[in-house]
């Protein structure tokens, strides 16, 4: 089992909800496969999905909600 | 055609080194953010300064290039890729007829500029080649790139170089925290002394809703205003002034919250303060800005800001030297 991380293509503010009612996307224990919405980063005045590029389980995430990040920045840790 | 855009980035357009002469008519100058990293990839490959590359903010394009070609990417780092073979930036490289052109993640700085061997070839407006997408003028259909769209070159005499390159101490892009210069003026008299020097001590921060229309900041001390009885035809909010030209650069403050630097795709004219404009010299380091990013503004008189701008124009004519 090896642990890999998706990162953040875009600066801006993650999200890990579409929306402030709704469950977040990724839960830490789901599984993930490749494609997987995972969280939005929101920049320039649009939001944009992040996808995982791995499949495996969410170890955890390592930003928190609404926190600013930068490009190429560690979001998510998942275990293949 | 020449080239087959696979994948767009996040806002991709055609740009060059813009359309002024129309400002004052409500079209703004447009044209790329950062002109010096625009001008330096055009000159890596030959081309003409004005010749229309791209610019792709934060997230770079993939491009299939059917004809072999010349590409030079300059401005933020963000490594490219031929073929996923990695590729210098501010370097020239060759790319042959089949083979994908495609970026990594942002490292630093925001914006790219790809100059492409001969130019991109779509109409020119206005005396420009240069997108300004809310206007739906110049560039591709008067937007940003999309999959699926094709670019033209044109055909180039010029025999590129492979490897040519811009020394490292003359490429430029902001420090942390950014630094950038403002000439105090047009309406700093509506703000008190100490607000008025608490906003060059603040530190702010490039909020998310920065782009080619403004740079909003965010984070540093609202400011205080002198009082008075607002004019005719201003509005009742203190940052309110009767209805005035926008310059490009200049710093807006509505109800002096959130600064804004107006940048190439601006707006001409309105209704708020303006409280200085961020000299010619740092406007293409706005441009790679990322959000979030801690910025400070320094107050510069004029003999300063002009003695900044003989030393870009003395860096300018060294890259074209080296490359010419």
């Amino acid at each position: 089992m090896t642990t890999k991380t998706v990162l953040s293509p875009l600066p801006g503010i993650f999200y890990r909800k579409p929306s402030p009612e709704d469950p977040v996307y990724k839960a830490e224990g789901e599984p993930c496969e490749t494609g997987a919405v995972i969280g939005l980063v929101e920049v320039m005045k649009s939001f944009h999905e992040v996808k995982s590029d791995v499949d495996g389980t969410v170890v955890k995430f390592l930003v928190n909600d609404e926190e600013a990040v930068v490009a190429g920045q560690p979001l998510m840790e998942v275990e293949e | 055609m020449a080239i087959r855009i696979k994948e767009s980035g996040l806002a991709t357009s055609v740009q060059d080194l813009g359309r002024p002469g129309y400002y004052h008519l409500g079209i703004p100058i447009s044209g790329a953010m950062d002109r010096f990293a625009m001008r330096a990839a055009n000159l890596l490959i030959g081309n003409d300064e004005s010749d229309a590359g791209l610019e792709a903010v934060f997230m770079g394009p993939v491009m299939e290039f059917t004809e072999d070609s010349f590409v030079a990417v300059t401005g933020a780092e963000m490594q490219p890729r031929v073929d996923g073979e990695p590729r210098e930036t501010w370097t020239s490289f060759p790319i042959k007829a089949g083979q994908t052109l495609s970026f990594d993640f942002l490292k630093k700085g925001a914006r790219i500029y790809i100059a492409i061997k001969g130019g991109i070839d779509v109409p020119v407006v206005l005396g420009s080649r240069a997108t300004y997408a809310l206007g739906a003028l110049g560039g591709l259909d008067g937007r940003s790139l999309r999959p699926g769209d094709e670019l033209q070159t044109w055909a180039s005499v010029v025999k590129p170089v492979e490897g040519a390159t811009v020394p490292a101490d003359l490429r430029r892009l902001p420090g942390n925290p950014a630094q950038i210069r403002v000439m105090p003026g047009l309406y700093w008299h509506r703000l008190t002394e100490e607000s008025g020097s608490l906003f060059f001590r603040d530190i702010w921060k490039v909020a998310t809703e920065a782009d080619r229309i403004g740079y909003r900041f965010r984070g540093g001390n609202a400011l205080q205003f002198v009082e008075r009885k607002q004019p005719f035809g201003a509005g009742s909010d203190p940052s309110n002034i009767v209805d005035s030209c926008y310059p490009y650069g200049s710093i807006q403050v509505p109800s002096g919250t959130e600064p804004i630097v107006l940048h190439r795709d601006a707006v001409s004219g309105g209704g708020y303060f303006m409280l200085g404009t961020v000299i010619s010299s740092d406007m293409d380091l706005i441009g790679q800005l990322q959000p979030n990013m801690e910025t400070r503004f320094v107050a510069v008189n004029m003999e300063e800001a002009i003695s900044a701008r003989e030393q870009r124009n003395a860096n300018l004519n060294q890259v074209r030297k080296l490359l010419n």
